[in-house]
């Protein structure tokens, strides 16, 4: 065997740390791209806004809609990430009336930001969307119902887990219908999105049977939900207004609170009250406590002293489905993350007895939906008889083909 | 004549004889018979139902939901997990008396007996533990922090493993039972409701609820060997949810209880392939065998009654009404 000479030898050596530097970085290189994949940063965008005072006493003044539920999200996530090594850190960002929203975006787009829960009106979410810093970034809508964001202005990068209008009113109209009360008596409050949401309630007659038979706009100025004998009023007021032919249901849109409350057990007729008050559409209630539903609202009571709202409750499934997604994909790319969250892979398990998934024509999470009393579940929709060719779920609001976007 | 008279003689004392033997088989508790406990989470109650004739023999008062029940190893006891009164409660088997309660932890839902017949691990799905209960000392005795909504429990026979699964985070946790620390995590289908062994322990099962699916997990190397999915005709996807797993001695075969969707599918552990859906009662959660295990009984929440299934022809042959909305069951020799 030939010897190697010493020249040979040093260069097989530097050779050698060459080769021990390529897979030593080749080690390092993995590691460095897992650091930036264990750390999930989530970002919370709102309005600093008047806190919104609900009519009933009962019904706490919160302060927290829609973080308390992201932040039940992250905890969560992190006893997950615990598990998977990924850690997952949510920033809040309140902006002052006056100050800029898309300046706020940009910052923490600089901040390295890729996910956002957008707690905003819809033409805001969309004016954020349409952003150069939006394209490579998921958003959720966790704080418009409006039909529009599902219809006609659909955005990629803009998935929505709050219902829209159109499926809570499908929700109540199928219940409606198996009940066989047909005949509906609509009242609506003085706001756009009550004329949005008694659209809904009309595009939903339609669909599964209903009639509006009467119709009637509530002008009464809303006073303080605080008054002494101010049930002698509103016992004058709604008995003298609901005076109308026969209807089966008062269906009532006043989705800031002002009034519902007022109408149910005052009618003219002894008949049931309905819409965004008493035997009402949701997502989420108190009064759920189905499939496992006992214990999430019992962790999220215990950490709050408060029930999870509707928004929260959007929040959650936001926070929940990234880090479904970044479970199943080890990444914390936003692009990876929402190709993986619309593919068939994904599913969520929401306390809502099924899986849910995202529509993929307009980024609409479909889910069960709750019809609630105040104080017990009544039922929930999509009701048995209801079919769908692909899913059932999909019988509740805009469907594939009732929509432009193909997203 | 002769003849007829013997042949009278030997007919007559035979049968006899053979009344003599039914009799004394219908006074003295033969062999074969058991009892059936399945416990109603609506209605608080155990009932006891005839292993043989599938009469209800007596239901029980017990705490607020009773879900999740076991046997004591000497088979005098019931453990029942009463989520809403949170306790277990000791159910004595001859007086059919609640003798004492063990500390559990909120809201018990499914509990195991380890193999050595004294501790008891209890899933907490409220604060994310596995609590270990010493059954002599009626204490707890450790906590293990699992991951959210821990559930399903699962104990290797030869008292090695502990698998839990939780159902938020979809995860079979392994958790070495010597030092009771999480030595593993396998990431599994959404909402992993049931775990459980096979019989030679190289195999722990999980079913996932949300997932549609049941993964077969390698105990050796903690990987998923495969994931068995179900199909039904005219059943939609979404309803069909694996929860219940129950494995035969021999090992041949598998019964996964499909919940909403009324089956309970068979599946065949060679070959890992399901063989056969049967129809029973509605949201089928938990099932157990007969002693023979000529016998495979089911709970069935929603139409409120018990599933017979002949083992032998794959047939399901009767159903039973229980309490209202059943939940567990265990079959006791």
């Amino acid at each position: 065997m030939k010897r190697l000479s010493w020249k040979s030898k040093k260069k097989i050596d530097s050779l050698f740390s060459f080769a021990l530097l390529v897979v030593l970085f080749g080690l390092l290189l993995p590691c460095v791209a897992l650091a930036a994949d264990r750390e999930i940063s989530i970002a919370l965008l709102g309005l600093e806004e008047k806190r919104h005072v609900p009519l009933s006493l009962l019904e706490p003044i919160i302060d927290d809609n829609g973080l308390a539920g992201a932040e039940q999200g992250i905890r969560d996530n992190n006893t997950t990430g615990r598990f998977t090594g990924q850690s997952y850190k949510l920033t809040q960002v309140e902006v002052k009336p006056g100050e800029s929203l898309e300046r706020a975006f940009k910052a923490l787009h600089t901040q390295g930001i890729r996910l956002f829960l957008l707690n905003l009106p819809a033409d805001q979410q969309l004016k954020l969307a349409d952003l150069s810093e939006a394209q490579h970034s998921l958003l959720f809508n966790i704080g418009a119902h409006d039909d529009s964001l599902r219809r006609h202005a659909c955005r990629p990068n803009l998935l929505h887990t709050l219902p829209s209008r159109a499926m809570l009113a499908d929700a109540l109209a199928q219940y409606l219908a198996w009940k066989r009360w047909r005949k509906w008596f609509l009242v609506v409050g003085r706001h756009p999105q009550d004329e949005a949401y008694a659209a809904a309630l009309k595009r939903a007659a339609k669909r599964f049977g209903g009639k509006i038979v009467e119709q009637k706009k509530w002008t009464f100025e809303p006073g303080a939900r605080r008054t002494d004998s101010g049930h002698t009023k509103a016992q004058q007021e709604v008995n003298a207004f609901t005076q109308t032919g026969d209807y089966d249901i008062l269906l009532v849109a006043d989705e800031t609170d002002e009034f519902g409350e007022y109408l149910g057990y005052r009618t003219f007729r002894p008949r049931p009250v309905g819409g965004t008050q008493g035997l009402s559409p949701a997502a989420w209630s108190r009064v759920h406590e189905q499939w496992g539903a006992t214990q999430f609202q019992r962790r999220f009571h215990k950490k709050t002293g408060r029930w999870m709202s509707e928004r929260d409750y959007a929040a959650w499934l936001a926070v929940r489905s990234i880090g479904e997604a970044a479970t199943r994909t080890s990444t914390s790319d936003a692009d990876e993350l929402r190709a993986f969250i619309m593919s068939p892979k994904f599913k969520l398990a929401a306390f809502k007895g099924g899986p849910v998934t995202y529509r993929e024509w307009n980024g609409q999470l479909r889910q069960p939906l709750l019809v609630t009393s105040p104080r017990v579940m009544v039922s929930v929709s999509p009701q048995k008889g209801f079919l769908h060719q692909f899913s059932t779920l999909d019988t509740l609001g805009y469907d594939r083909q009732e929509t432009d976007c193909t997203n | 004549m002769r003849l007829f008279d013997s042949t009278c003689y030997s007919l007559c004392r035979g049968s006899a004889i053979g009344l003599l033997m039914a009799t004394c088989l219908l006074v003295s508790p033969g062999l074969r018979a058991y009892t059936i406990y399945v416990s109603s989470e609506k209605d608080n109650t155990i009932t006891l139902v005839d292993g043989e004739t599938y009469k209800i023999l007596q239901k029980v008062e017990v705490g607020e939901r009773p879900r999740g029940i076991a046997l004591s190893m000497d088979g005098a006891l019931l453990y029942v997990c009463t989520s809403d009164a949170d306790h277990i409660e000791v159910l004595d088997l001859e007086t059919l008396k609640v003798t004492h309660v063990l500390p559990s932890g909120p809201d018990p839902e499914l509990l195991v007996l380890g193999p050595e017949g004294r501790y008891i691990y209890v899933a907490n799905e409220d604060d994310n533990m596995v609590t270990v209960v010493d059954t002599e000392k009626r204490e707890k005795v450790k906590e293990i922090q699992v991951g959210v909504e821990p559930e399903g429990m699962a104990i290797s026979s030869d008292g090695k493993w502990l698998v839990n699964t939780s159902e938020t985070t979809n995860m079979a946790h392994f958790i070495n039972l010597e030092t009771l620390e999480v030595e593993d995590n396998v990431l599994v289908d959404q909402r992993p409701r049931v775990a459980q062994f096979t019989t030679d322990n190289k195999q722990v099962w999980v079913s996932s609820e949300i997932g549609g699916t049941v993964s077969v997990i390698d105990v050796a190397s903690r990987k998923i060997i495969k994931k068995i999915g179900f199909e039904i005709p005219g059943i939609q996807k979404e309803s069909i949810q694996p929860v219940g797993i129950k494995h035969s001695k021999d090992g041949k075969l598998a019964f996964v209880a499909l919940g909403p969707a009324a089956r309970v599918a068979v599946i065949k552990t060679g070959s890992l392939e399901v063989v056969k859906y049967l129809l029973v009662g509605q949201r089928v959660w938990n099932m157990d065998f007969s002693p023979d295990e000529k016998q495979i009984f089911t709970t069935n929440g929603v139409s409120n009654d018990m599933s017979v299934i002949d083992r032998e022809r794959l047939k399901v042959k009767k159903s039973v009404q229980v309490g209202r909305m059943p939940w567990g069951i265990v079959v006791r020799p």
